[in-house]
């Protein structure tokens, strides 16, 4: 035996490496039908580490501190080698994070990949989805500009809608004094770069353990386990390694290109990815004309404003968030895949992506009176959407899905 | 074999555990565990509300308004906040009687302010406004808007504030339109006349 295989052998007498490397990779069976939409489950991991890598690169220069945060910025940006480099990475990662996320969840959506048994499998992943966007607002606050301070001070002051004095004590508690200040720059810091990036590589790995477990679902929705060759090897699936490792880093390339294109040629991305605003320092006195979050969270933050109630519209943006946990069991058709159900799903499923983009849009916008009750109206067809899934998927006309998948 | 009879005399086989006395050892740490953990979150929790140095910096601030021009605002700012103040106009006052219809709390009786601003001009002096520029919706800072029948509006705008996060707007005397998200009056902090130009923002001088 060579040097290498001894080594490996020492390690698999002391560690389940081969075991491993497998069981998750090379004798994981996926269906052989993936298609464009399974790129980006791996992309997300890619991107994580993209940002956990520039992130530890950051806080070598970033202070987090009220008087001095905006100018270490502009620090990195400015003086240190490659700094520029390094921190519109990372900006750039936070804004494709979500682009890869939305587009890996509408993969679930349309293939039913939720559904049973792959219910915690969509519960992990929101979980994900929340603690992304944690993190995603507690980074925003951390160059200290006019929108990181006006947009910390709307979020947090979310929570003063809860009635019984709760809510003003909460948001007491989480801003660490009477304003957003240097207490609540500091502690956004520390879950920043410590507390949510744990909790995130957790969930992650309990995510893909949770796929593993299951198996991957495909396009057609069918199920691969269910016909096996004589070795107990899905008739319908191919090892992960080299079939899909291939493929993904093919995937892989061409995300990198428009990710560095975006790098460095349009990191602001006109000032949807790092709004023009904050480039000037947070300033408790005065809040910019027209703020508006990240484009991220603007399809929430269109709901927030449609409800012209605070506590009302407090709970519609936390429930639009909250309904997609249970969709699961929202949705009582067996049939996964788009691909086999019915017009009227499709519809209704057409209708939710559209009102999502154009609340998106709303989000963006200035209110006014028209605007105003055109985000009330995709409010509503938003949760339609799953009123509506609830009773359609009842008594579907579906059409059969076949035993083995298609191409 | 020799390794079952071991197995069978010993202490080992489920028929001899002292099932009991190990669920009464098992509970009894778990609880004394959970007690030190809850008396641990206490004050880790507690580190997170504001310290002694936050709680103390509130003092009162001084204002000297006799540079104020008629329709003019300053800025200034009381504990982290911005507090304005405003020397309204004749005509910006005659406003205040016109809106009364339109709004959600005229008479604040549901809003934040001393006692001796609850009045229509929400004041001391009718031409002079005081007030906590945070918006009683989500916290941002109001616009001052006191352009009549400006373009984006209204053309029945009288004057007043107007938030650009969430759209919603004040009349001159910080009293909150109906059909808007926040859902009071701007809060007016205690103050009080130290000379006829000179306010002290923070304190009431036994006004209220």
């Amino acid at each position: 035996m060579s040097k290498v295989t001894d080594t490996i052998a020492w390690i698999d007498e002391r560690f389940p490496l081969t075991k491993s490397w497998e069981t998750h990779v090379s004798k994981y069976y996926a269906p052989k039908n993936f298609n464009f939409w399974y790129y980006f489950g791996s992309l997300a991991l890619v991107v994580l580490v993209i940002q956990i890598v520039t992130g530890i690169f950051l806080t070598m220069n970033y202070k987090p501190d009220g008087e001095l945060a905006f100018k270490s910025v502009e620090y990195i940006m400015r003086d240190v080698n490659w700094g520029w480099l390094i921190r519109y990475m990372h900006s750039t990662g936070a804004s494709m994070f979500f682009v890869v996320v939305y587009l890996h969840m509408f993969r679930a959506l349309m293939y039913g990949s939720y559904k049973k048994p792959r219910e915690l499998l969509w519960i992990f992943g929101m979980f994900i989805y929340l603690a992304l966007m944690a993190e995603a607002f507690m980074g925003y606050l951390l160059p200290w500009g006019q929108m990181s301070f006006w947009g910390a001070q709307v979020i947090i002051s979310l929570f003063g809608a809860i009635p019984f004095g709760i809510g003003d004590a909460l948001t007491l508690w989480l801003r660490g004094d009477y304003v957003v200040s240097d207490a609540t720059l500091n502690r956004f810091f520390a879950l920043h770069v410590i507390a949510v990036p744990l909790v995130l590589v957790f969930l992650v790995i309990a995510h893909i353990v949770a796929l593993h477990e299951v198996g991957s679902n495909n396009p057609d929705g069918v199920d691969i386990k269910k016909l096996k060759d004589a070795n107990g090897v899905p008739l319908d699936g191919i090892p992960f390694h080299p079939y899909y490792t291939v493929k993904d880093m093919v995937g892989l390339a061409v995300f990198l290109i428009i990710f560095f294109a975006i790098v460095f040629y349009a990191p602001e991305m006109g000032g949807y990815f790092l709004e023009h605003a904050n480039y000037i320092p947070a300033d408790p006195l005065k809040t910019p004309e027209h703020i508006a979050p990240v484009w991220y969270f603007t399809p929430f933050y269109a709901i927030l404003r449609a409800v012209p109630d605070k506590l009302g519209g407090v709970i519609a943006m936390f429930m639009a968030i909250v309904v997609l946990f249970f969709l699961p069991w929202i949705d009582r058709n067996n049939v996964r895949s788009i691909r086999y159900r019915s017009l009227a799903y499709k519809g209704i499923l057409a209708a939710f992506v559209i009102a999502f983009i154009v609340l998106g849009y709303l989000g963006m916008q200035q209110p006014t009176p028209f605007r105003t009750f055109l985000s009330q109206f995709c409010s509503l067809v938003y949760f339609g959407f799953f009123v509506a899934l609830f009773f359609i998927s009842r008594n579907e006309q579906t059409r059969r899905v076949p035993d083995r998948v298609t191409h | 074999m020799a390794t079952d009879n071991v197995a069978s005399e010993g202490a080992l086989v489920s028929g001899n555990v002292d099932t009991k006395r190990r669920r009464l050892l098992t509970a009894g740490v778990g609880v004394v565990g959970a007690v030190g953990a809850i008396a641990l979150a206490g004050p880790l929790i507690s580190s997170m509300s504001p310290s002694a140095r936050a709680r103390s910096a509130g003092a009162p601030v001084e204002v000297d308004i006799s540079k104020l021009e008629p329709g003019q605002r300053v800025i200034v700012e009381w504990r982290g906040k911005p507090v304005w103040v405003v020397l309204r106009t004749e005509e910006l006052l005659a406003s205040l009687e016109e809106v009364t219809d339109e709004l959600r709390d005229a008479e604040s009786e549901d809003s934040l302010q001393p006692e001796f601003a609850v009045n229509t001009y929400r004041s001391l002096k009718p031409e002079i406004m005081v007030m906590v520029g945070v918006c009683t919706h989500l916290g941002c800072s109001p616009s001052y808007r006191p352009d009549v029948a400006a373009a984006d509006l209204g053309a029945d705008w009288l004057g007043g504030f107007f938030c650009p996060c969430h759209g919603s707007k004040f009349d001159i005397a910080g009293r909150v339109y109906k059909g808007v998200p926040a859902p009071t009056n701007l809060e007016v902090p205690p103050y009080t006349f130290l000379t006829d130009t000179n306010i002290l923002i923070g304190a009431d001088g036994g006004n209220a």
